[in-house]
């Protein structure tokens, strides 16, 4: 069974979607998805050690070789990815029951659970496979299920931001469709392999130049790059808690890695660096993107608001670290995904556990939460904390390598800008624990409790994980530098 | 170059077209429209790139040589599935807007939104 | 091809939706005419049946639930337009380098291409191309699109689907009475067209390894017969005949059935979606896998589209339950 563990990868979760509906009490589908999500977690824990200890695993769908069918091709960047996203969604999965009990009326939980696993099947699905057009159907299944999601919120704000979110993501989508034809047309193959072995022959050409440039901004639509990010701060804002922690965590990792193996593996380094003036283009653009975002964050009145406009920050330090183009860069892209991946996944369970006792995430309605609801504040000013990047947390790892990697560059007035942008994080976190715990308690709200143990124990697992990375960064480190490395075409 | 090209320039006119219905118009259903036209027209771009002068059908029969291209053909096949799926989920939303919002132009709509707030 | 420019430019003025949605349809006719001249039938049957049949109709039930006409106001049009020129000539400058239309020697008819052309016939044994590499080289994407259109069926059921009650059936059914016995001469008609359109869609669905047509037409030929069956003799008849929770199991067995020809394959230790698995024949085995998906895809496509079709429709009778 272990040369079948990347198609597994993608069919458990995708199989069982359809499984849910035949089985009748929600808390069992709600089992079943656990286990699920449990399975391809595990199975995405045995592939990153395949990967990191033999290499490269591919694996041939259909048995028919490569360019003409579809292969799956696990490197250590995708194992890497795979495993952040099962690992979240698994984690995420456990807050679920009593969360959507509260936000999402009852007929529709089973529907709830089938939307999940397809869109968690999705975006395991674009990261594992190897072939172009894969990965715009499998785009399709992940997008198409998340704006369901998203409209399953119970404010009819939600259906609006669903809505633009439709047509943002399927402009984005028809413009990777476009640039893969092109590329398609060029050389006669939609194998990524294959292609970054005959592009280079047609590499001068004007048609690869758009190709590239249409997967380009069509990747960045999906990734909420600024300026590209209207849609994401509405969409999550409105949708249920468990999605928005989901997708929060999960969702622009995945655009990053299309954007990574793209210019990277697809175009080659040459031809998306040297050609094009796309480092100084993104380096900008990522940096207006963390102040621009930071700024408006600070001004935000709805929680969540705040933490997808700091979501919107933390890509543009993805993409500053992405401009750099070199090992050090990518490390430190690669490293903050996994960390912001925590990070986010932490603050948003924590506002979920607060939509469920208060049920709002209103600035104002923090009143006093800091005594009523300890264990949920303290797990949102850690998660805040690692979000600024203060030692000891996941977020301090990342900066430091980030900044290292600029400075390594010669990039002294990059780094200062990213250390500004750090005091902006500062700024927007302490607004909140302001008000959460040197403001009196609202009246009327002395009932509020402690959010339940199925919220506490994913949050703290989530938080403990903030930590424990944070001290000891041998597992991801060694692991996002190999990634980098094999993407440079060194070997680690 | 003109004759050969001719083909794809059209389509280009058609890709535009649709796309500037789905930015430049605020009804939501308009704009569902737009998205569709923008999508045939990108899988008329495809089917363009699989003719081959002279070929027929990719249906294999006794005696002829030459084919068009199938390889985009299926892959347009599942695009236009895929099209259909995004119709609907839109064009659900669309309704559903239309029963919270009473409206479904963009101004409008964005208009009670900022109330809301 | 001029044709459908002008189509498209006339969709861009107009102002009453049902115009443009009619355009549209003809939008969709057209260009599967054009793809027909491009060899490409399959395609032009899909487009046929999807862009002028089932996204008409559900457009058309769509506007019905939110009015037709549209306003005037459009926001930033320059801005728009200076975006789609800007894209346009991307676009065009794009084309410059491309390899002439119609030309046999374009790189794309020579690195993949050839093999599906020159070897399926041995490889699989069918002799629709198309069928060849969608159900068994592309396999793996053809069950992505069944999933997808699962994932939209779905989808529209989370958002639209309402509780029914047994009163509101029997107080629809005596609204329905009348109107029905107005339209008896087309009911009878069509009762006697749908067993033939049943029967087309069979055809369509077990005739796709030799001819145009497959697993997805005939889904949406089959749900069309049931559409008609619906828009005659009322939603609450079509309810009494099609239940909501059987066909929704219907769609997830679809699904299902494709995805276990793979878990079978996987199984035997094959590769997933290896038909060598299926049968000791190799080529039997092709044969037995494609008949399976295909069969798969066409119970996805048919229940689905039911599913959306009658969650919109119900929406439109029942508008008293729509606070959910």
């Amino acid at each position: 069974m272990l040369a079948h563990l990347p198609i597994l990868q993608v069919i458990v979760p995708l199989m069982a979607a359809p499984l849910c509906l035949f089985l009748t009490r929600p808390r069992l589908v709600w089992l079943f998805t656990l286990i699920a999500s449990g399975l391809a977690f595990l199975i995405s824990c045995i592939l990153l050690q395949q990967v990191m200890t033999t290499g490269t695993v591919i694996y041939e769908l259909g048995g028919w070789d490569a360019p003409w069918g579809i292969e799956y091709r696990i490197d250590q960047l995708s194992a890497f990815l795979l495993l952040i996203i099962s690992a979240i969604s698994t984690v995420v999965l456990f807050a679920a029951h009593t969360s959507i009990r509260q936000e999402i009326p009852a007929d529709r939980h089973t529907l709830f659970y089938v939307l999940y696993l397809l869109c968690l099947a999705g975006m395991l699905g674009i990261v594992a496979t190897g072939d172009a057009f894969n990965v715009f159907v499998f785009l399709e299944i992940s997008s198409l299920s998340t704006y369901a999601l998203i409209a399953l919120g119970k404010d009819r704000r939600a259906l609006w931001a669903s809505y633009q979110y439709l047509i943002m993501g399927t402009i984005g989508a028809t413009f990777i469709l476009i640039g893969i034809g092109l590329m398609y047309q060029m050389t006669g193959t939609l194998n990524m392999d294959d292609l970054s072995r005959r592009l280079p022959e047609v590499a001068q050409t004007r048609t690869v130049f758009t190709a590239f440039a249409f997967v380009i901004v069509g990747i960045c639509l999906k990734l909420a790059m600024f300026p590209l990010h209207l849609w994401l701060p509405n969409a999550y804002a409105y949708a249920p808690s468990i999605v928005t922690a989901f997708l929060a965590a999960t969702a622009t990792k995945v655009a990053i890695y299309l954007l990574i193996r793209f210019t990277f593996s697809v175009f080659g380094l040459s031809f998306s660096f040297t050609h094009l003036p796309l480092q100084i283009l993104f380096l900008v653009l990522g940096l207006l993107g963390i102040f621009v975002a930071s700024t408006a964050a600070i001004y935000q009145t709805n929680i969540k608001h705040l933490f997808a406009y700091s979501s919107i920050a933390q890509i543009g330090y993805m993409i500053v670290g992405f401009s750099v183009s070199t090992v050090a860069g990518l490390t430190a892209t690669l490293l903050h995904l996994f960390n912001h991946a925590l990070m986010k996944g932490a603050l948003f369970l924590a506002l979920g556990a607060v939509m469920y006792r208060i049920g709002s995430v209103q600035l104002n309605h923090f009143q006093g939460l800091g005594r009523q609801m300890p264990l949920t504040m303290a797990a949102i000013v850690i998660g805040g904390l690692s979000l600024i990047g203060v030692p000891l947390t996941v977020g301090f790892v990342s900066k430091w390598y980030l900044v290292l990697a600029v400075i390594e560059n010669g990039w002294w007035p990059v780094a200062v800008l990213i250390l500004l942008g750090s005091l902006l994080a500062i700024v927007y976190v302490w607004r909140i624990v302001e008000i959460a715990y040197f403001k009196p308690a609202l009246a009327g709200t002395e009932t509020i409790k402690e959010a339940p143990l199925s919220f506490l124990i994913p949050v703290w697992i989530l938080v403990l994980a903030n930590i424990y990375f944070g001290v000891d960064t041998r597992l991801s480190v060694q692991v996002a530098q190999a990634a980098s490395q094999s993407l440079f075409g060194l070997s680690p | 170059m003109l004759m050969g090209l001719y083909n794809y320039w059209v389509v280009v006119v058609l890709m535009m077209v649709g796309f500037y219905i789905v930015i430049a118009h605020g009804n939501l259903i308009k704009k569902i429209v737009g998205l569709i036209i923008f999508q045939t027209s990108v899988f008329i771009f495809y089917i363009s790139m699989a003719k081959v002068d002279g070929g027929t059908a990719p249906i294999l029969a006794e005696g002829i040589k030459l084919y068009s291209n199938p390889l985009p053909h299926v892959l347009i096949l599942t695009a236009i599935v895929v099209g259909i799926a995004t119709t609907a989920l839109a064009l659900a939303l669309a309704v559903r807007i239309k029963e919270a919002y009473g409206s479904i132009e963009e101004e409008e709509i964005q208009k009670k939104d900022n109330q809301d707030c | 091809m001029a044709f459908l420019v002008g189509v498209a430019f006339a969709i861009v003025w107009m102002k009453d939706l049902l115009a443009v949605i009619m355009l549209l349809g003809i939008y969709g006719l057209l260009s599967a005419s054009f793809f027909v001249a491009m060899d490409a039938v399959d395609v032009a049957f899909t487009e046929a049946s999807v862009g002028a049949g089932i996204s008409t109709l559900l457009m058309l039930v769509a506007i019905a639930l939110t009015g037709r006409a549209e306003h005037p106001a459009r926001h930033k049009p320059l801005l728009a337009l200076a975006v789609v020129i800007f894209t346009g000539s991307l676009l065009i400058y794009g084309t410059l380098d491309m390899p002439y239309f119609g030309l046999a020697e374009a790189p794309i008819h020579q690195h993949v291409a050839p093999r599906y052309i020159n070897d399926s016939m041995q490889e699989i044994g069918v002799p629709n191309i198309v069928t060849s590499v969608l159900a068994s080289y592309r396999a793996f994407d053809t069950f992505g699109e069944a999933v997808v259109i699962f994932t939209a069926g779905m989808g529209v059921l989370a958002l639209l689907s309402v509780a029914r009650r047994r009163e509101d059936d029997a107080k629809i059914d005596l609204l329905n009475i009348p109107m029905h016995e107005q339209h008896l001469i087309p009911r009878i008609v069509i009762k006697m067209l749908i067993p033939f359109i049943l029967l087309f869609a069979f055809y369509v669905q077990f005739h796709g390894d030799f001819g145009p047509g497959g697993g997805f037409q005939a889904g949406v030929i089959f749900a069309a017969a049931i559409f008609l069956y619906t828009m005659l003799f009322g939603m609450s008849t079509a309810h009494r005949v099609i239940n909501q929770s059987f066909i929704q199991m219907l769609a997830a067995t679809g699904v299902l059935l494709y995805g276990s020809v793979g878990v079978v394959s996987l199984l035997n230790g094959k590769e997933f979606f290896d038909y060598s698995a299926l049968s000791a024949d190799p080529v039997g085995g092709q044969h037995l896998g494609i008949l399976l998906i295909e069969l798969g895809v066409g119970i996805t496509v048919a229940s689905t589209m039911v599913i959306i079709f009658f969650n919109f429709a119900d929406r439109k009778e029942y508008p008293q339950r729509k606070k959910d």
